[in-house]
């Protein structure tokens, strides 16, 4: 048998009719987690066309991009301020109840983002596949399940068949070398990942993360990493599962449980690339040479060290563009930049793991004066472990607002927003003009970065606090 | 969805590379439930200025955009959310052609769901088309050929079954369905049931 990689067994696993010359694939559909933005469009192609949600139980919604952070709307009977997003969150809760969907709606204790809850709540495993109407649904890879976004016409597909017509993607392996330093995390490592592939690097192909700094992530981590896969333009990211993985599933309410969990984890050990697989293309980073990273222009690619200084490319009409956006001159040090708004949140950095590393630089310390600093944990679940353990109230006896999870300030839509021309070191995912809201300067950076930034009111190496 | 044979425009050209789909349409329009009239939101950010007024230097808001189907754009349009309010906003402005070296993934997928056709060429014909903005073009989705004024033929790649939706007009849930026993069938199999 010819040497295979993690994505083709998960592939072919999930090929109902092969493709031909004419068709697509049909490929299966194991888990479609859908929310408020991107499906009611097609639950009206459901209705038009008289079609059923085809399998409910493979079927999962949730709301949090247009829901509010904000706790009195949320919970002490005040209206969604913003009326479109109320009227879109009405929709999904008709839709899932018409429907017959589960719907971990806006008062569930399960509710999140929806790529948080997925894992969170053990339904996100090893071999499937899964689909999401959002560009991030990349995230769940790190379980070695083939994840990717769709668009509305898709979401309906499955909701009809459970399948979509597909092209088998090329394979794209990113092989992370050695050992990460101290004070340099996944979110640093992805970051170099795009600044040295590009955000047309991965188009047209699924990465497999591979190496020892990437068995060395926790399942946290690793969903930081495969969550950017789709800001190099790769569709999805996928890192083999291990004892990691399992011990992060065990246990969840939707994981295997008893005679089940050990056949699944049987199965799961054989979803690994083959000695001999072989990728369309490949790339090497060694994680002992990496820092912590940040991004200067208006795209993810636009990234260099916290250390370094914005680069000069003369001649180029679009990188000028961007940095007159951003504010920035070609050859400044991005250290020492003054910030205003700092926001540690979103389905790429709001996890608990993530929440600690920015309370380790905030415990005992002050948001600086002037400075908005925000807090949104990625799911509810999160949000009463965080209390519970005490860091919630490292965030706000720093003086930073510690809200309800949700996607919040990572996309203008929810109403948290950053001002126009104000700077924001932000752990979300896109520095696009105008993502966090018109004129928003974003800097993406780790949530220890965000924090350090935080504290000085200026872009900050985090190592600066270590020890 | 009407069927796409030939297309016949003059072409309206944004250089930029990386356009994406934030820019297309920024997510504070995406807390609509339908895809109807988006096309007014098309690039807001950049075609409008703080008071909600067109800035008379953004290129779709210049006279000699008025009309045009074909959108000519920098390399890797498209990149970044999946938001299918993009193509739904571009068509509902009027556009019915991207051509590019490099259409991101998802984008140029939820386009060819919606009858906006995306056409990659390459680097000469781009460089080409974007130093030459206004040209008539042709774009003939049968013969997957793309006509220049000056009598070149260029060929673009377009997936075989995408194209013959589009050219008949239908969408594939229909083929999807037209599967449900294969489907079934699969199901059973891996279901045990």
């Amino acid at each position: 048998m010819t040497a295979q990689s993690l994505f083709e067994k998960v592939w072919q696993r999930h090929v109902v009719v092969p493709e031909t010359d004419d068709t697509p694939a049909i490929l299966y559909i194991d888990l479609h987690l859908t929310h408020e933005v991107t499906s009611p469009q097609a639950f009206d192609v459901l209705r038009a066309r008289k079609l059923q949600v085809r399998r409910l139980d493979r079927t999962l919604a949730t709301m949090d991009h247009s829901t509010p952070t904000d706790t009195a709307q949320i919970f002490g009977g005040l209206p969604i301020k913003l009326e479109s997003a109320a009227r879109q969150v009405r929709q999904l809760e008709v839709n899932c109840a018409e429907f017959g969907v589960n719907l971990l709606g806006l008062q569930d204790s399960r509710r999140g983002i929806v790529h948080i809850i997925g894992p969170e709540q053990g339904v996100t495993q090893p071999g499937k596949t899964i689909v999401c109407g959002d560009s991030h649904t990349s995230t769940h890879g790190a379980f070695g399940a083939l994840a990717f976004g769709i668009g509305t016409t898709e979401v309906g597909y499955v909701l009809a068949t459970q399948c979509l017509l597909q092209r088998k993607p090329k394979t794209l392996e990113i092989v992370v070398s050695g050992r990460l330093p101290a004070g340099v995390s996944a979110k640093d490592v992805v970051l170099a990942v795009i600044g040295r592939i590009g955000v047309n690097g991965g188009t047209g192909h699924v990465i497999e993360f591979r190496g020892a700094a990437i068995e060395a992530m926790s399942m946290d981590e690793r969903m930081t990493v495969c969550n950017m896969s789709i800001e190099a333009g790769a569709r999805a990211g996928m890192i083999a599962p291990d004892a990691t993985t399992y011990g992060y599933l065990q246990g969840r309410p939707f994981a295997p449980s008893g005679t089940d969990w050990d056949r699944a984890v049987a199965d799961w050990n054989t979803l690994r690339s083959d000695a001999g697989a072989t990728f369309d293309k490949s790339v090497t980073l060694d994680a002992s040479t990496l820092e912590p990273m940040i991004t200067f222009g208006t795209n993810p690619g636009m990234v260099t060290t916290i250390s370094g200084k914005v680069p000069e490319r003369p001649g180029d009409p679009v990188f000028a563009r961007s940095l007159a956006y951003m504010g920035l001159t070609a050859g400044e040090r991005m250290a020492g930049k003054p910030v205003q708004v700092v926001f540690i949140g979103s389905c790429t950095n709001a996890r608990l793991s993530d929440l600690e590393a920015a309370a380790t630089v905030l415990r005992g310390r002050k948001v600086a004066s002037g400075l908005r600093a925000l807090v949104v944990p990625g799911s509810q679940q999160i949000k009463l472990e965080a209390e519970r353990r005490g860091l919630a109230r490292v965030f706000t006896d720093a003086g930073a607002e510690w809200r309800e999870s949700g996607c919040s300030m990572c996309l203008g839509m929810n109403g948290d927003l950053v001002d126009a021309g104000q700077y924001c070191v932000s752990t979300s995912n896109r520095n696009f003009e105008g993502r966090q809201g018109i004129g928003a300067r974003t800097l993406l950076a780790s949530p220890a970065s965000a924090a350090a930034a935080a504290v000085r009111g200026r872009v900050t190496d985090p190592r600066e606090f270590l020890g | 969805m009407d069927p796409i044979t030939v297309i016949r425009s003059r072409t309206v050209v944004m250089p930029s590379t990386h356009i994406d789909t934030d820019q297309i349409i920024p997510a504070r329009f995406l807390t609509t439930t339908v895809r109807e009239g988006l096309g007014a939101a098309l690039f807001a950010d950049w075609r409008y200025d703080t008071s909600g007024q067109p800035r008379p230097d953004f290129v779709l808001n210049q006279p000699a955009a008025q009309g045009c189907q074909v959108l000519v754009a920098g390399r890797n349009i498209g990149c970044g959310s999946s938001r299918e309010h993009a193509p739904w906003a571009l068509l509902d402005f009027g556009i019915r052609v991207v051509i590019s070296t490099e259409i991101a993934d998802i984008f140029r997928n939820n386009s060819l769901k919606n009858g906006l056709l995306p056409v990659v060429v390459d680097e000469a014909t781009h460089e080409w088309l974007l130093a030459n903005p206004g040209v008539e073009v042709e774009i003939d989705l049968p013969d997957s050929t793309l006509r220049l004024p000056d009598g070149r033929n260029v060929t673009f790649p377009i997936e075989s079954f995408s194209r013959y939706c589009l050219m008949n007009g239908i969408d594939e849930l229909g083929y999807l369905l037209s599967q449900m026993p294969a489907i079934e069938r699969f199901e059973r199999t891996r279901e045990g049931a």
